[in-house]
Parts: C-alpha cells; structure tokens; sequence
C-alpha cells in the first residue's frame, strides 16, 4: 500500500470521533484497537520468526496488572517482617513500568523457551500463561485474587492548569490509534530491517539460517523482547481503559482470539493482523447484535478457523495480494503461474 | 507419618488416571505428530457419555463406561478422518491450529448441548471408605485405579503385542518406510486416533463419578495432559505412564505441604524447572532442540 493512502486511511481514523457520536461504537473500536496492538506484537513472533507462541496473553496480562498496580500502589509481604511497597504513581509511568516489565519477562522466556521448538515451545509457552494466571489468582495480597483490582485510574497527562484527561472515549481512542501507528511503524522498521530479514531467515530454514551465522537465539530473543514489551504495552492500555483487571485476563481464550486474528488476516504481512483484528473486533459485535449465544459464536469462531487453514491457509492479505497481481499482470497476456511467493513484509 | 502416606496413596491412585491421559496424548503425538488439542474435550466428552447413559437412559455403569470408550474411539476416528486426514504431511503449527479450532467447537457445544451447570453421577459402590489402619480411600477411587491400570497394561500388550501395535510402532520410526512395507498409514493414523481418544473418554468416565462434569473440565485435563508428556517426552509411552505418577505426586505433595491454591501450577512449574535443568526432558532419547 503506498505511503499517501496509508496517510489517508489513519486520517480518516483519526476524524473518526468527530462524526461517530455513539460511545457503544467507539468503545468497540477502542476494544478492537487495543487488540489490534496485540495481535501485531503476536504476530511479530507467529509471522516472522515462525514461532507458535501460545502464552502471549501472559505478556498482555502482566503488563495489565504492572500497570493496575504501579498506578494503585502496593504493600506485599515478602517474608513475614519484610514488606515491600509502593506508593500511587502517575498513570504515564505506570504504563511505562508494564512495558518495561513484559519486556523483561519477555526476555527471561524467551531464554528459557527457545531451548526448546515445535511442540514442545507451544506447550512451554501456554504452561507459562497458565502459572501467571494461577500467581494472579492465588497471590491475594498483591492481585486481590478473584476479587480483582479495581478503581484503576484513567490516563492523564500535563502539569497544574494544562491537564489531558483520557478518561472519555474519544480522547482515548485517539491514544489507541496513535499507539497503534507507532506499533505499526516500529514493526514495520524491525522487519524490514537486519534483524527482521534474520527472522524471517529462520522462520524459512532454521539449520541453513543458522549455517550462514544467524545467531538464531539471539534473533529469537530479541523478537520475544519486543513483543513481549508491545503486548504489555496493549494490555496497560487496557487496563486504563477497563479499569479494572482480573485473573481471567489470563485465560488460553484471548490467546487464541490474538491467533484466529493473526491467521485469519494473514501472519507474515504487516496488514494481516489488522485485517484479522478488524473482523473478529466487529463480527462479535454483529452477532451480539443478532442476539445469538456467545457459545453459537465461539463455535462460528473455531469453525472458521479451520476452514481458514483448509482454504486460505496464508490469510486474506497474501491472497488479496496475489489475486491483485496476477490481475495486474493478465492483460499484458503474460500467462505466469503466480507461484505461491513467500510472504511479503 | 501417617499424613505422608496418605498422600502418596492418594497420588499413586490419582497417577493411574494422569497416565492414562498422556499415554493417549503422547501416543497420537509420537505417531501422527500431532499436537492434539481436542484431548481434554474427548475426556469430558467420555465423563458426559456416562452421565448421559447412566443417568438419564439408566444403563449400567459398568456397561456405561464401556460405551463411553467406544463412543470416545468413534468420536475420534470422526475427527480424524474429517480434519486430519486431509492435512497429513502439513507441518505441526498447521494441524495445531486446525485442533484449536475443533477444541473451540467442541468445548461450546458442550456448553450449549449441556448448560454450565455441573453434574453428578452416581457410582454403585459402598459410601464407606476402605479403611487400611491410618489411611482411607474410597471404593470408587480404587476401582478407577484399578481400572486405569488395566487400560494401561491393555495398551502395552496392544502396542508391543499384536499386529495394529506393530504397524503403529513401525509408523512412528519411520513413515515413508511403514507405507512401503505395505501398511496402510491412513489406517494406522485413524485406529492411533480412536485409540488415543478412547483412552481419554475412559480417563473422564472414570473420573466423572469422583469429581463433577462441567463443559471447563477439559481444560484442566488438557492441561495436566501437556505436562505429562513433556515430562515423559512426546512419542513415549512409557514415559507418560512414569510422567502420569510423577505428576501426581508432585501435585499431591506440593498440594499437601506449600499451598493447595497452587497445585493446578505444579505441573507447569515442572516443566520450567525441566527446561532449565534437562532441556532433553527425562525419558525422551530423540533430540528436540530446534
């Protein structure tokens, strides 16, 4: 997609809370928006690397919960006459501590994960989500457990008399929209970058990447980092905007919502997870809509991902693009066989 | 004393059923590569069979759990045959989402078909417990363990034993080779599948009488599932019976003397603990590491 359309379509984004007037719409885009973000820092490790990373909501989760808890203070008990604790801090640092901690968890699994691949690294990866889950669940003192962390505060930003509220929907969902353009464009530089080519390079063939000196580990660590860091980042946003968080943010079903919206939009390409976040962000909406039972809706969900594997095993993106080139190139009369291309950025 | 033993007799009981579901696991892992995601929803859907024929239609219970194997084995080879056997060749993360899809679709149903509501099932066996001086255990939980160590022993004779077991072992060494010396692989694919899925059916229509049916009780299964076979390596059937006790056990103690809250994560404290350790896992003589 060239530059000026891409200028055009988050312009048009942007303008969005200046015509749309229904907050139940706004919140579904913000929702949308917040796993948009999601499933692009997932898709940095399922498109690019190959990995199947099937614990990512951990990422997700802990960046919500540093973010509730940065921003609420703390006091836990370490040892019976050891506390430690926190005061309230600013919800912009707060924010910043949940990037900054999943991305160091990010770092820490990856180095522990990568030892392992195939299935052993999908069942690795949800085991972790799992033990987050239980430590949110059962370490009451911290996390409130069951009964969850509440009275969250909303972003706000500036000094004494120059304040920026982002309590209301239409100022938070231009926080969305522009964190979504920074993730979209760091991604973007980190994949058409050394190190995204590395990536990728593994992804195709692990054995000859690593022969010409690709430091597989490394590349796949630094990756996890990076995605790690984004999904905290998403899921402190979340948290801000919710405002409220518990233990079930954890659950295996977001992982695998993050995973129907990479696949079905296509992993590997940067618009994939976009696309993929936009339907399954609307299409609940519509169905709640028609009033049919979320069961009816999640099995709709679990069969069009099969069919998506069956038949479109590549995403709509890589079979949008090929259907538009070899388009593009029939009139010329040039009867190419399009071979099926390795995905493109 | 007494407490200790009691809580290894406890989970020398509760590691019968913990085998039986990662030999069924790891069986469809080592033979078709697989990562079989539906294996919890088999388990709850073995634990809804009984309850539906002994309950509702009133069939014997031990007639009602056989059934509930041969209807998990059916259920499974349906599976199979739609989903998997048009993907075979299709690398590991292609065949796992298609088996989180079917998962998904499964465990809904059960929602939907069954209500959120748990359910209970009645077990013919006296109320009063087997009381062996300090120690006491149900008559139920010893037939389950029982039972489960017959299935297991079944499942030895059958794979090391018969002609099916053959086929399947040689399948699992090498495939291309297997097809040459003329066994069928989609057979061989589908009758591993039943089998793995039956196993499950019959870990959950065992189960169902001690604890409650609820459409979730999949996932915790599943879950438990992963972790044996991890432990025991994927593909080794002998290892997911020893991951099965030594789960178990773990579970049991760490439950029993650190906190109960925490005894779901045991398992998958092990496995990170394994990582860290013995990346090669403990019984898994293939190379894994990518």
């Amino acid at each position: 997609m060239s530059r000026l359309l891409v200028s055009i379509l988050v312009a048009l984004l942007a303008s969005v809370p200046l015509w749309l007037t229904d907050f139940y719409y706004l919140h579904v885009l913000i929702v949308t928006g917040i796993f948009i973000v999601a499933a692009m820092s997932l898709n940095l490790l399922l498109g690019y690397t190959g990995q199947l990373s099937l614990g990512h909501v951990a990422f997700f989760g802990i960046g919500a919960y540093t973010s509730a808890l940065v921003s609420l203070g703390f006091e836990v008990h370490i040892l019976p006459d050891v506390t430690v604790g926190m005061a309230p801090k600013p919800v912009w640092f707060a924010m910043l501590c949940a990037t900054a901690v999943a991305g160091l968890t990010g770092y820490a699994i990856g180095k522990l994960s990568f030892r392992v691949r195939g299935a052993y690294f999908v069942i690795v990866s949800i085991s972790f989500a799992e033990v987050v889950r239980l430590v949110a669940l059962n370490w009451v003192e911290l996390t409130q457990g069951p009964m969850a962390l509440n009275n969250i505060p909303a972003l706000t930003l500036g000094f004494d008399g120059f304040e920026l509220s982002f309590l209301r929907k239409p100022a938070f969902y231009l926080l969305v929209l522009t964190m979504l353009v920074v993730c979209y464009v760091i991604i973007a530089r980190l994949v058409n970058s050394r190190a995204g080519r590395a990536m990728i390079a593994l992804r195709e063939n692990e054995s000859l990447a690593m022969s010409v000196g690709i430091d597989v580990t490394r590349y796949l660590v630094v990756a996890t980092v990076v995605s790690a860091a984004m999904a905290g980042m998403a899921g402190a946003l979340y948290t801000h905007y919710i405002r409220i968080v518990d233990p079930d943010i954890f659950l295996f079903i977001y992982t695998v919502t993050m995973v129907i919206m990479v696949v079905t939009g296509g992993k590997g390409t940067l618009a994939g997870p976009i696309v993929g976040g936009v339907i399954f962000g609307i299409v609940p909406e519509v169905l709640r809509g028609m009033e049919i039972r979320p069961e009816v809706q999640w099995i709709a969900y679990g069969v069009l991902m099969v069919l998506v594997v069956y038949f479109l095993p590549r995403g709509i993106v890589p079979a949008i693009e090929s259907y538009m080139s070899s388009r593009r190139r029939a009139p010329k009369g040039e009867a190419v066989a399009v071979a099926p291309e390795a995905p493109q950025q | 004393m007494g407490e200790l033993v009691q809580h290894l007799l406890n989970a020398t009981i509760l590691g019968g059923t913990y085998a039986l579901l990662g030999i069924g696991l790891t069986l469809i892992f080592g033979i078709m590569r697989v990562v079989n995601f539906t294996h919890g929803e088999l388990y709850a859907f073995g634990a809804y069979c009984m309850y539906a024929l002994a309950m509702l239609l009133g069939v014997n219970f031990f007639v009602a759990l056989v059934l509930a194997m041969i209807l998990g084995a059916a259920l499974g080879a349906v599976l199979e045959i739609v989903l998997l056997s048009r993907l075979r060749g299709a690398d590991i993360d292609t065949t796992m989402l298609v088996m989180i899809g079917a998962w998904i679709v499964m465990q809904n149903t059960e929602q939907l078909v069954w209500s959120g509501v748990a359910l209970s099932i009645a077990n013919p066996f006296p109320a009063d417990p087997l009381v062996m001086g300090p120690l006491s255990v149900s008559w139920n939980r010893v037939f389950v363990f029982a039972a489960a160590l017959l299935l297991i022993a079944g499942t030895y004779h059958l794979v090391n034993r018969t002609r099916l077991g053959k086929a399947m072992r040689a399948t699992f060494q090498d495939r291309d080779t297997a097809a040459l010396m003329g066994i069928r692989i989609d057979r061989i694919h589908t009758a591993t599948f039943a089998l793995g899925s039956s196993l499950a059916a019959a870990a959950g229509a065992l189960l169902g009488p001690v604890f409650v049916v609820a459409p979730t009780m999949g996932d915790l299964a599943a879950s438990k599932a992963f972790a044996i076979v991890i432990l025991g390596g994927l593909g080794s059937v002998t290892g997911a019976t020893l991951g099965g006790f030594i789960l178990a056990f773990v579970e049991e103690i760490g439950a029993g003397y650190i906190s109960s809250g925490y005894r779901d994560a045991m398992g998958f404290l092990l496995i990170i603990l394994i990582l860290l350790v013995r990346p090669t896992g403990l019984f898994a003589q293939k190379e894994r590491i990518g």
